[in-house]
């Protein structure tokens, strides 16, 4: 019995744990959009100094999701979905990730200031606040909006791109924050819906909890509606065009119209199909922003070429 | 039976060790390059030697005769 304990709580980590503290699935998404916020961006940048800017973002992502991952070890030991996580699995102790998560928060605080400018790297310190201290340790637990508000950590990286370049907060990029963070609710809260969660026996207040599927498929349905000005509205700065318009008023057809059925159904009609409306809404909601963010990119290709923007 | 020297945790431990020093060596080549890339957007390289803390007048201009 203690050898096998023993043997249980000595595991060592290996390159592979460390790495998955930094949750790259989150990260690819936050690459994806601070590349963009870099690339649209009217001021052009030396790409070494883009690929260091980048990849202190990405880091400092990272150290946020180790972050999360410590504070959140508790709960994630109770969550079939989170127990295999590299704490709660016994791979890597708690203060690995502690440490981990400062060091890395530091040096790419630190060496985005150095590479790029001090507003970038103040957006990036406030982007990695806000996801472990206001996200993790104050909303998740304490109220059902959490993801709402939350999402704004994960909504900031093209502004960080932006200034990377530019040094400034534009309205471009203001509106590329506002389209993430808009999107997010419909976005999680669809998935929610059909993923039998255990957040419930994990003390987490979510919305299908909390206030039920009715009100969770109002609340999909108002998200959508108030991201579709956004979305429309980034159509109309310096970094929109026809291209990026015909792509919004496609897309916000498309993904309103998903809303929408998520929203007209009640359970019994959810059950009957295996919550495929509410399934869709949520394939749908990730061609959204990829196609959306996708499109900026197109704008400023087809620019070269005199063929982008209005 | 032969003594297996190789135990799996040495494989891991091999991996990490060999994981830290390619993070190392990556991040000396990022800070080598930022510099490259900060002393050659100077354009000037005039610039960069008269942070020097020593009188060059070699870079100095010329002021106009009198």
């Amino acid at each position: 019995m203690t050898d096998l304990s023993m043997q249980q709580t000595t595991q060592e980590a290996g390159m592979g744990d460390y790495f998955a503290l930094l949750k790259p699935r989150v990260m690819s998404l936050v690459i994806f959009t601070a590349l963009v916020g870099l690339i649209v961006a009217p001021v052009p940048t030396h790409p070494f100094i883009a690929f260091v800017g980048i990849l202190c973002v990405a880091v400092g992502a990272g150290a946020s999701g180790a972050l999360n991952m410590w504070w959140d070890a508790d709960i994630d030991r109770i969550m079939k979905r989170t127990a295999k996580r590299p704490i709660p699995s016994g791979r890597v102790q708690p203060q690995e990730a502690l440490a981990i998560g400062l060091v890395l928060s530091g040096f790419s605080v630190v060496l985005l200031w150095l590479a790029t400018n001090a507003l970038a790297a103040f957006l990036l310190a406030f982007t990695i606040f806000f996801y472990a201290v206001v996200y993790s340790m104050w909303l998740k637990r304490s109220t059902p909006q959490n993801i709402v508000i939350g999402g704004l950590s994960g909504a900031l990286p093209p502004m960080i791109g932006w200034a990377v370049a530019t040094g400034t907060v534009g309205i471009e990029s203001v509106l590329m924050t506002a389209l993430i963070f808009m999107w997010t609710p419909p976005h999680f809260w669809s998935l929610a819906i059909f993923v039998k969660s255990d957040y419930g026996n994990a003390g987490v207040p979510m919305l299908t909890e909390t206030h039920g599927l009715r009100t969770t498929r109002n609340h999909i349905l108002g998200y959508m509606i108030a991201l579709v000005p956004v979305s429309i509205g980034l159509g109309f700065t310096s970094i929109g065009g026809w291209t990026y318009m015909a792509t919004a008023v496609a897309m916000n057809i498309w993904f309103g119209k998903a809303c929408y059925d998520v929203w007209r159904r009640d359970e019994s009609a959810a059950d009957a199909d295996n919550y495929a409306a509410e399934k869709t809404a949520f394939k749908v909601s990730l061609a959204y922003l990829f196609l959306h963010f996708s499109a900026l990119m197109a704008e400023v290709a087809l620019r070269t070429w005199d063929l982008g923007g209005w | 039976m032969a003594i297996k020297v190789e135990h799996e945790l040495h494989s891991r431990r091999r991996g990490r060790n060999l994981g830290v020093g390619l993070l190392l060596g990556g991040f000396i080549a990022i800070v080598f390059g930022l510099t490259v890339v900060k002393v050659i957007q100077l354009g000037d390289a005039r610039k960069f030697e008269a942070f020097d803390h020593v009188a060059r007048p070699a870079i100095t201009t010329e002021e106009p005769s009198q």
